[in-house]
């Protein structure tokens, strides 16, 4: 008698497959693919219940992702730069949704700029991924608003701007949770996505994703070569999921410990600096020397979890807005005449 | 500016002491002040009193897009026929504004009645009007002893003086004034009751009436109630259950916003937990506003966002989102004059046609077109029905003039029907069907079954885009998909028209031509054909369109008639461009445009001179 192979579940007892979605139609190698893998990865050990996952996007190569991770899960590839919008309104219907925003830099650094910054003052409890490879890929390839001053097109035409750092930006207006990553660092990029998960307020994730169609050669700065030379990690991450009670091993004064709002626990052990992920001013100067070191800071460059989020703060109701019923959303008659009794 | 002097009166002669017929319950009352100066408040009391004594009365600030300075000016117009459309002539005029009076007096037409403040020595610019001068500094002084104070509590005066002249009763008038101040203001009322008392008694000892309007007691406002078009869609909004409103301020639609948040938050919030039953965001620009009140709408929320024109352009581009990917939302438009910045305190139905088919592409979304407070109440609240019955982006087309402005209503009726959240699949719906194809027309009606977000099934999940998708929300780039999808979502928009209103026909006896109209145009355009009638033997049949896409008998009325006027407050007869998409040949052939486009309400004389101008040049 054989016995079936024995399958590997998370503990809702759903397969890793029961996160996949349909296959992806971005180019062979593209970072984004990476992403979608590792959020896969996260989601799942997680725990996270597909069902309640609202997926939202702008325009771009990245905003496709969407539909392919959490195939179970409701998607809106939405407007070009306008997902924070519908996300946030999404989770003004129903806060027990968990909200995983995917864009890209023209997506959020460019066309979705105002509404990206006016997020980061709201707080809306989602996570918030950039796909960065600091060009347009759908469009064949143009410079985007987060390309470094003398980075060239695949033609050689060089970038005379300044770049927008969106991590920086998410600090400076008040972000509660802001990391940076490299797509190609499985290990760092699937411990920050658990964090992001676990964070009850807005989470920021600019992830460089080098684009292997227009943005990989030698005169890029978000390219796989360049990306191996230039990450600097600030810290190694480990994540500890709320679910779990295992004592993770470290070394006293070499590494610190964050506690997320659902319990989960981050453990950031100190690489060569002194790095305080509680410091806003700290993480803004770290990320200030990086860039003028021509440095790629990576890591959870700042963490505060006990903030309010937008729902909180608006003393909305715990039951989802969408499905109250009528008696708790349509006033009675009594309420209706006394209104009109001051009009008489 | 410098006035220039007035050309001798062909009334030379004019007597105004000579006795007249009383004018009674007829006549409008033009009061000019200067913005900022608190007037406001003077001007609604003496509506309300004219009110209180039964006769039907309008209310229209015409203000500048300014906070302090420039002038103002408030029109009343008592109508015993119950025409409460704006009357284009003046006959008494209240001048407290010496930046406009000469130019104010001027324009009057012989034979009106001007109250004025004494030292602008206005009754030396004309010998033919009724001249009434008021030492208002003089008056002011003893009833308000505090300085800072006067330059409000002066304006209530006048009140007093027009009560008197007009014969208005005293009671009514405190009755008025101590309701606009409310049981918390005590001590201001008491002020300027005062000030009513103080203008009433300089009247009466100082300023012979010659003038023939008054005021005589009716009972026509029995029952009735005063309300502005933006607090009446509010309320409709909080009783269709309306749970996210996310909006943008912009004049003449941040009133609606900021009285909806009033009542959701004195009827909306549990009184033991505190929660609210509803979500508000101010949003950083209009494009935010709707993207949030789509999110919402496609995550199961009763969501809405109120703007003007500006705010439309801006919303395109998720309007037709909306429209695509079929998620409701409610789009409340207090439309004000455009195009552009145009005039933010004006008047206009402007927005009839770029509503109607708003984004890019192949787009066409229903529209209402209130007329009244008690239409903002019930569209405003059947939109929301609409919206997620039919899961789509609902237009309701208001304007400045309905929005900002008092108006006589009858009280507002409860709705009959329970609310309607349209055809949403639950897990057990799913669980029954063993699934569901998002955009199949499984009833044949072009309305599809939808699930929303966080519903716990594992066939719940589907993907929503802009992007050409198939009846399973599949991307699709296929011609017969695409156009199956554009096909249907056609035939949605005919299940569409059979939901909204039916339009008001006043059939008219021997009448050989008809009117279509929408909206506050209603006002002037009855009262026009009442002008016509009497006065040319004129006879038209009338039509309101309150929503469109039209009912289906609009193309019966059209054919009936030789000629249909189609009068709208736009230059570029919108409503028409609307009708010629829908009519038949020979009906379009039969249209007439009538067109006001000056960001004043619309106003009878108006129409009916642009009728009889065009009836002259047929009959030719």
């Amino acid at each position: 008698m054989s016995t079936a192979p024995v399958k590997k579940t998370n503990q809702l007892g759903f397969e890793i497959l029961d996160y996949r979605g349909s296959k992806t139609t971005l180019c062979a190698g593209c970072g984004h693919n990476a992403i979608t893998e590792r959020l896969i990865e996260a989601a799942w050990t997680m725990g996270v219940e597909p069902w309640r996952v609202a997926k939202v996007s702008g325009i771009g190569c990245s905003s496709k992702t969407p539909a392919y991770f959490l195939g179970q899960s409701h998607g809106f590839n939405a407007l070009h730069g306008r997902a924070p919008a519908v996300a946030t309104g999404a989770m003004l219907a129903n806060q027990t949704l968990r909200c995983v925003v995917v864009s890209g830099d023209g997506d959020t650094a460019s066309i979705g700029m105002g509404q990206f910054i006016h997020m980061l003052r709201r707080n809306p409890p989602m996570t918030y991924i950039i796909e960065n490879n600091g060009v347009y890929g759908l469009t064949k390839g143009q410079f985007s608003a987060t390309a470094d001053i003398g980075s060239t097109l695949k033609n050689g035409t060089p970038n005379h701007l300044a770049p927008i750092d969106c991590c920086q930006l998410a600090l400076e207006l008040g972000a509660t949770f802001v990391a940076r990553s490299f797509s190609g660092d499985k290990r760092q990029l699937s411990a920050i996505l658990k964090a992001c998960m676990g964070h009850n307020g807005l989470a920021v994730v600019d992830v460089i994703s080098p684009c292997t169609t227009f943005n990989d050669h030698s005169g890029s700065t978000k390219s796989y070569s360049y990306m191996k030379d230039h990450e600097e990690p600030i810290h190694d991450i480990d994540f500890v999921p709320h679910y779990e009670d295992i004592a993770v091993e470290y070394e006293e004064g070499a590494a610190r410990e964050v506690t997320l709002h659902d319990g989960s626990r981050l453990v950031l052990r100190k690489l060569e600096r002194d790095y305080d992920p509680s410091d806003r001013l700290h993480a803004l100067q770290a990320l200030y020397a990086a860039a003028s070191a021509r440095e790629v800071l990576t890591g959870i460059l700042y963490v505060e979890p006990a903030r309010e989020n937008l729902m909180e703060s608006l003393k909305v109701s715990a039951e989802p807005l969408a499905t109250l019923p009528e008696h708790l959303v349509r006033p009675g008659p009594e309420a209706l005449e006394a209104v009109v009794e001051e009009f008489r | 500016m410098q006035a220039t002097p007035t050309a001798p009166s062909p009334l030379d002669g004019f007597d105004s002491s000579a006795p007249r017929t009383p004018i009674v319950n007829d006549f409008s009352i033009q009061v000019a002040t200067a913005n900022g100066s608190g007037s406001q408040t003077s001007n609604n009391v003496l509506m309300r009193s004219i009110f209180q004594m039964g006769v039907p009365v309008s209310g229209k600030n015409l203000f500048p897009s300014n906070i302090a300075g420039l002038p103002t000016w408030f029109t009343i117009r008592a109508s015993r026929h119950g025409y409460i459309g704006r009357k284009k002539e003046i006959d008494f005029l209240v001048a407290m504004n010496p930046e406009s009076a000469r130019e104010d007096v001027e324009s009057l037409a012989p034979g009106a009645a001007v109250v004025f403040d004494e030292p602008l020595k206005l009754d030396q610019v004309r010998s033919d009007l009724h001249f009434y001068p008021v030492p208002f500094d003089k008056l002011v002084g003893p009833v308000c002893p505090e300085a800072k104070l006067r330059k409000l509590v002066r304006n209530m005066i006048y009140t007093g003086v027009m009560a008197h002249l007009l014969g208005i009763e005293i009671e009514e008038v405190r009755r008025a004034l101590f309701k606009q101040f409310g049981e918390r203001k005590r001590k201001a009322a008491e002020m300027n009751w005062g000030a009513v008392l103080a203008g009433q008694e300089f009247a009466a000892a100082n300023l012979p009436k010659t003038d023939p309007y008054r005021v005589q007691r009716m009972e026509a406002t029995h029952g009735r109630i005063i309300i502005d078009g933006n607090t009446a869609s509010a309320l409709g909004c909080v009783f269709a259950g309306v749970t996210v409103l996310t909006w943008y301020p912009i004049t003449p639609s941040s009133s609606l916003a900021e009285a909806l948040i009033h009542y959701l938050e004195k009827l909306r919030i549990d009184s033991e937990t505190g929660r609210r039953t509803f979500a508000i965001v101010q949003a950083e620009d209009e494009l935010a506003a709707i993207g949030m009140a789509i999110g919402a709408g496609w995550a199961g929320a009763r969501a809405m966002t109120c703007t003007s024109g500006p705010g439309i352009s801006l919303m395109s581009e998720f309007i037709g989102l909306g429209y695509y990917a079929e998620i409701p939302a409610v789009v409340i438009d207090v439309q004000r004059a455009g195009p552009s910045t145009g005039l933010p305190t004006r008047t206009m139905q402007c927005d009839t046609l770029p509503n109607a088919v708003l984004s890019h592409g192949d787009t066409m979304h229903p529209v209402y077109f209130p007329s009244s407070p008690e239409e903002c109440f019930s569209m405003s609240h059947d939109a929301f029905d609409l919206a997620e019955g039919f899961q789509t982006p609902v237009f309701v087309n208001t304007d400045l003039d309905l929005g900002m402005n008092n108006w006589m209503s009858e009280p507002f009726a409860y709705p009959q029907t329970p609310i309607d959240r349209g055809k949403v699949l639950s897990p057990e719906d799913l669980e029954r069907l063993g699934g569901f194809a998002r955009y199949r027309d499984v009833d044949g009606d072009g309305v599809c079954y939808r699930t929303l977000p966080g519903t716990n099934h594992a066939a719940a999940g589907y993907f929503t885009r802009g992007t050409g998708h198939n009846d399973k929300a599949g991307y699709s780039e296929r011609e017969d998909d695409f156009a199956n999808n554009l096909d249907r979502l056609r035939r949605k928009f005919e299940s569409i028209r059979a939901a909204l209103p039916a339009p008001e026909i006043q059939p008219r006896e021997g009448a050989r031509i008809g009117m279509v109209y929408y909206g506050t145009s209603r006002y002037a355009c009855e009262e026009a054909r009442d002008q016509l009638s009497a006065e040319n033997g004129v006879e038209i049949a009338l039509f309101r369109a309150k929503a469109w896409p039209f009912d289906p008998v609009l193309h019966d009325f059209c054919a009936s008639f030789e000629r249909v006027y189609v009068v709208e407050q736009n230059r570029d007869a919108q409503l028409l461009s609307l009708m010629r998409m829908e009519l038949s040949a020979e009906s379009i052939a039969k249209l007439r445009k009538v067109n006001y486009y000056g960001g004043l309400p619309l106003d009878a004389r108006t129409v009916s001179d642009a009728i009889l101008a065009q009836e002259q040049e047929a009959a030719r």
